[in-house]
């Protein structure tokens, strides 16, 4: 009843193909966005900030990539944490050789570089689709992570090979390093995280993301209306890489402040894989709902047997998460292959004839 | 799109000569030739694995003929690959339809503009001013095919969900808003009813008639192809038998022992 478009007559196309054509959708998103900047910050402490919220939107910015590069323009890789530390090593080392640079050009410029190494390993996906593709990224993934374990330029030869973020600020407060608050992180990280959706939707709803998905469901017919498929997949592998690289300078940089090369490896890459197919692959939102998700089970499977009054051992959760995530995904891919935002999707159509099934 | 232009029959557009093309030992095609001019529907047909579709594959740079020549336009090809085809005005669909089932109705057509539409990547990240513009005068060509293969009501719905006749629809629709000089249908009408057929004879002629688009295509029913094309060619173990305006084939001897006096009576 609450939730239907009847009487909202578009008169333009413009408004047609606006990203949130339903007044309903608008206002909900008005809502959000007010809580998420305002109200979060306000209400939640530092500890839910910094160990859900801020990874939360971490890996959002992660699964966006993935999921333009696998969700959208149907290559599969396996080197999204190879990418991800790319985008860690390269912001360290702007980040420290010009310490004047503003540090959101320095993660702009971290995207940068890590688009060019995605471009590099996208350049088999002309050859060869599929399985044989997420091999082929999985060279990615164990040769960045190689690279930057064995070579010390990468570390400023920090004896450790640990690389700590140097303290930062942006309009006078401190987003990186000891002196950083919470709140400043998670609201420097929130927007970052808005604007780089914002974009990925820009993307996928126009042109280019109409090629991507073309290539995706059929790229013979694809190139037969001429798009080119190289170019196609090598701008699908730069953009995903982008924010693959930049959510790995955020994740070194706001949410751990200190980061091994260990921490992007391939379990990394599964993980954000996971969110993509349980979220939703080819989906914005999708790829928030399987961040998410990823990131609150641990806690909830945590939190849940303790608050019934039977708290499970540490082992016992990290197995449960792990069936649980096995199961998930299986489940998924059988069931409703489009995850969790399908479902949302389903819902909401379903709202829309709510309480008159026909 | 165009207005409505009598239709006229002019100059040579695409020229086929002495092609043939094998795939290892088979001969999928063996020496042949013949042209298709500007404005006219010209039809392929001859018996299963004549050869009909590997022509297609030839003339819109999927397959490289291993002999021959193709003129388009009255330049010669090299080798091409199908986006250069493309670009150049050929369109086409598929036997077994080719649509991008993830994506709506009104997105498939939309790819069909792809190569019209050329706002660069920064203009897409912020799809606002010229990139906005852009897409909303793209949208406007795509509302007028969609105007004229009357498929209005299916505009938002994901072709995976419509029934084939609309399929093939809509991939006529995407190979249309490509506003193409020549275009290729390899078997427009396969599987159809008989209702889905003559809407689909309409459209091909409509198209033909108010864009003055020329038309390759392949077709099996033998009653439509000689009543909407111009001019038949046929093929034969990937030779040709005979080529000419439909009355002649029909009444050619080796055609009749070829084809049609012997599988559909």
């Amino acid at each position: 009843m609450i939730y239907r478009e009847a009487g909202q007559y578009k008169t333009s196309y413009a408004a047609d193909q606006a990203i949130f054509p339903i007044l309903q959708d608008r206002i909900g998103l008005a809502i959000l966005l007010l809580v998420a900047f305002v109200g979060a910050p306000l209400v939640a402490s530092d500890y839910i900030l910094s160990t859900i919220l801020i990874p939360f939107l971490v890996f959002s910015v992660a699964a966006l990539g993935l999921n333009i590069l696998t969700g959208y323009c149907g290559q599969l890789s396996l080197g999204t944490g190879g990418f991800m530390a790319c985008g860690a090593y390269a912001a360290y080392k702007f980040a420290t050789a010009f310490p004047e640079l503003n540090i959101v050009f320095v993660f702009l410029l971290s995207g940068g570089v890590t688009a060019m190494v995605g471009v590099v390993f996208g350049v088999p996906s002309l050859r060869i689709k599929g399985f044989y593709l997420a091999v082929a990224t999985l060279a990615a993934q164990f040769f960045l992570i190689w690279l930057f374990t064995k070579v010390p330029w990468f570390v400023n030869y920090s004896p450790s090979g640990v690389i700590s973020a140097p303290p930062r600020s942006v309009f006078g407060f401190y987003v990186t390093g000891i002196e950083a608050t919470s709140h400043a992180k998670y609201i420097f990280c929130l927007s970052f995280v808005a604007l780089l959706a914002l974009v990925a939707k820009n993307l996928v709803r126009g042109r280019v993301g109409r090629a991507w998905m073309a290539i995706r469901d059929m790229d013979i017919a694809a190139e037969i209306i001429g798009i080119r498929p190289l170019h196609t997949k090598l701008l699908a592998f730069a953009v995903s890489s982008f924010y693959c690289g930049v959510a790995g300078a955020l994740w070194a940089f706001i949410y751990t402040s200190s980061v091994e090369a260990l921490a992007f490896d391939i379990n990394r890459s599964f993980q954000i894989l996971f969110m993509i197919i349980i979220g939703g692959l080819g989906s914005i939102l999708g790829s928030f709902l399987g961040a998410a998700f990823i990131v609150l089970l641990p806690i909830l499977l945590n939190a849940g047997p303790t608050a019934m009054g039977a708290p499970l051992s540490t082992s016992t959760i990290a197995h449960l998460e792990l069936m649980t995530f096995g199961a998930l995904i299986v489940f998924f891919l059988i069931v409703e292959p489009h995850g969790l935002a399908r479902l949302w999707q389903i819902g909401k159509e379903k709202l829309r004839l709510w309480p008159f099934p026909h | 799109m165009q207005h409505a232009a009598p239709r006229t029959i002019g100059e040579t557009l695409l020229k086929v000569e002495d092609v043939s093309l094998g795939f290892g030992g088979v001969k999928a095609l063996s020496g042949v030739s013949f042209d298709v001019r500007r404005g006219e529907i010209r039809a392929i047909i001859g018996p299963n694995g004549a050869g009909k579709s590997s022509m297609l594959n030839c003339i819109n740079g999927f397959y490289q003929p291993s002999d021959g020549r193709i003129t388009y336009k009255g330049k010669a090809r090299g080798a091409m690959r199908p986006y250069e085809a493309a670009r150049d005005g050929i369109a086409r669909t598929f036997q077994n339809i080719a649509l991008f089932r993830g994506m709506s109705t009104l997105d498939n057509i939309m790819t069909g503009r792809m190569l019209k539409m050329n706002r660069g990547f920064l203009w897409q990240c912020l799809h606002w001013g010229p990139a906005q513009k852009e897409e909303i005068e793209h949208r406007e060509a795509v509302e007028r095919v969609i105007d004229f293969l009357e498929i209005q009501a299916i505009r938002k719905v994901p072709v995976g969900r419509l029934p084939y006749g609309l399929q093939k629809r809509v991939e006529l629709g995407r190979a249309l808003a490509a506003e193409p000089e020549l275009l290729l249908l390899d078997e427009p009408m396969a599987g159809m009813n008989l209702e889905e057929k003559e809407d689909m004879c309409r459209f091909i002629l409509d198209v033909n008639e108010q864009f003055g688009t020329t038309i390759a295509l392949i077709e099996h029913d033998m009653g439509v192809v000689m009543d909407i094309s111009d001019r038949v060619v046929v093929l034969e173990y990937g030779r040709k038998i005979a080529d000419g305006v439909p009355d002649e084939v029909k009444a050619d001897p080796k055609v009749i022992d070829a084809y049609l006096g012997t599988g559909h009576g």
